[in-house]
């Protein structure tokens, strides 16, 4: 017998019985269906409510706007250069090659949270400085830090809950009070980052504010032993800067820092904080107790500073997950989180770079305000 | 009519093996860039290395192919599925090349070191460039689904033959014969 749907060659000696040619047809079917669903569900299209990297970053563009080419959260930044002098002293923690004695090459970038590249510099209390130390041997360490001592949440859920309260209400264009202060009620771990924020001031340069890395991370010692640890920036510039009440316009902190580079390089020493038994390391809401030890690892000096749109940080994702050996993430939530919605928000500027179909188009750029 | 011969002993274990490994691969793929968790970190610590092993197998396996060239297909099977085998398996080659190379030609453009394990770096094979990025990691993207859609129509297809024509050509690669019922 033939059936419409298999072929069966002529010269083929035993033919399958029909019932026997339909359970045959509909076990290779079943088998391409289970495996199609599979990769349907590992890959998120069949499970729409899994918090994805896509979901985080088109939550950013939902609360600021889509502006191409610009990264999705602290949009608004400019580029620097300089490089690290490391005076050994934190070789006996990490065999990382940036910790031996010497001087290694950065590209960093100042930044203020939000995904408005063109937001007022008085917007926000908070400033934040990346960096990209490119080791001798060819590996990188990647670092994006905040001017905050801790963070406001400790979970990527937590922390995508509060992107959307805090969603501009499409009538009045401003968040409801109503769902932040629902979110907050809802987060008693953001109570540190609040008491914080309460006294903090939009500063009027970038140079007098330090940077926590708020994520711990592990150093890996020559020996193999491991060291859980967190990182700051702190300035050698340590004249107060004041708040931004001082500055005029908008975008003062780039002015400020091409300023005060004309005179000379800006230096930071980088303290790595040494953690005790017990402290936590995947929780960054918690600071750690300030007796802990501080090793100074050594000198940021940087040099020149260039507007992002043509300098060398434009096209470098600050994702905090590329390290060298020596240092390795820590058991902290917010880490594969950040690195997986920063390669989403690179790929998306990048393809709007370069033009591809299906990416958001660039409106006319608006001349730089001074 | 039975197809008495069989692949060598060398292409039926690097099928096998190439089989599982660019399988696992397809879904560490999929899952590592829709997840926010510590999977996220760990399966791209698997992918980078487990695409330059299947790299290096791919290498293997072209040699071994062209070596001991593959048993002929059922002289019975009509044109168009020989075409459909012949042309699904050059692709699947292709595949096993272009989407390893393409990876580490993305992360190379992108100004990423190409790290397969804590030191170990591999080169970059591609200039810096951004637009050069985003058009590799796309790319990487989709023939990635077309292998996957290529994996499915091969896996139906070695089925179809085991199950249905039962002509010798899903035996000539598990190497195992069962007899008819």
């Amino acid at each position: 017998m033939n059936e419409p749907l298999v072929p069966t060659p002529p010269a083929k000696p035993h033919h399958l019985a029909w019932s026997s040619l339909v359970w045959r047809s509909a076990l290779i079917g079943a088998v391409v269906a289970v495996t199609v669903v599979a990769f349907g569900y590992v890959g998120g299209w069949l499970a729409p409510h899994r918090l994805t990297p896509g979901r985080i970053v088109n939550q950013l563009q939902a609360d600021a706007g889509t502006f191409p080419g610009y990264r999705r959260n602290h949009a608004k930044g400019v580029c620097v250069t300089g490089y690290f002098q490391s005076n050994g002293q934190a070789q006996t923690y990490s065999d990382a090659q940036v910790f031996a004695p010497g001087r290694t090459p950065v590209v960093g970038r100042f930044a203020i949270p939000g995904g408005n590249p063109y937001a007022p510099d008085s917007s926000v209390p908070i400033r934040s400085m990346a960096l990209r130390f490119a080791l001798a041997n060819g590996q990188q360490w990647r670092t994006g830090m905040n001017s905050m001592p801790v963070f406001p949440v400790a979970t990527p859920q937590a922390f995508y809950d509060q992107l959307k309260a805090q969603q501009p209400d499409p009538a009045t264009g401003k968040p409801d009070p109503a769902k932040v202060g629902a979110f907050f009620a809802a987060h008693p771990e953001t109570a540190a980052f609040l008491a914080w924020v309460k006294t903090a001031k939009p500063s009027a340069s970038f140079a007098t504010e330090g940077y926590w890395s708020l994520n711990a991370f592990v150093f890996v010692d020559a020996n193999g032993v491991r060291h859980p640890v967190r990182w700051r920036m702190v300035p050698e510039s340590a004249d107060a800067a004041g708040d931004a009440d001082k500055a005029g316009g908008t975008d003062y902190l780039y002015a400020d820092l091409t300023q005060r580079l004309a005179h000379g390089p800006l230096r930071w020493h980088l303290l790595v904080t040494l953690a005790n038994p017990g402290d936590p390391t995947n929780d960054a809401t918690k600071a750690w107790p300030s007796d802990r030890r501080d090793i100074d690892a050594g000198t940021l000096v940087l040099e020149g500073t260039e507007p992002q749109e043509s300098g060398p940080c434009r096209d470098i994702n600050y994702d905090p997950l590329v390290l060298p050996a020596g240092i390795e993430a820590s058991d902290d939530p917010l880490l594969p989180a950040r690195s997986a919605a920063y390669a989403t928000s690179y790929l998306r500027r990048t393809s709007e770079e370069a033009h591809l179909p299906g990416t958001a188009v660039a409106h006319p750029k608006p001349e730089t305000k001074s | 009519m039975n197809s008495p011969a069989q692949f060598t002993l060398a292409a039926r274990v690097l099928h096998w093996l190439m089989a599982a490994m660019i399988l696992t691969m397809l879904f560490i793929g999929v899952g590592m860039v829709a997840s926010v968790s510590e999977r996220h970190d760990w399966l791209i610590r698997i992918h980078k290395p487990l695409g330059i092993a299947i790299l290096i197998l791919a290498v293997v396996r072209l040699a071994v192919r062209l070596r001991h060239p593959p048993p002929p297909l059922p002289a019975d099977l009509p044109v168009l599925q020989k075409l459909a085998a012949l042309a699904s398996h050059w692709l699947l080659y292709a595949l096993m090349f272009a989407l390893p190379l393409i990876g580490w030609a993305m992360l190379s453009a992108g100004g990423y070191p190409v790290m397969l394990s804590e030191s170990l770096r591999l080169p970059p094979i591609f200039p810096f460039s951004p637009i050069a990025f985003a058009v590799l990691r796309h790319a990487h993207a989709w023939l990635a689904i077309l292998l996957f859609l290529t994996f499915l129509a091969h896996m139906g297809a070695a089925l179809y033959h085991g199950l249905i024509r039962r002509d010798g050509v899903l035996s000539s690669m598990t190497g195992v014969r069962f007899r008819r019922s």
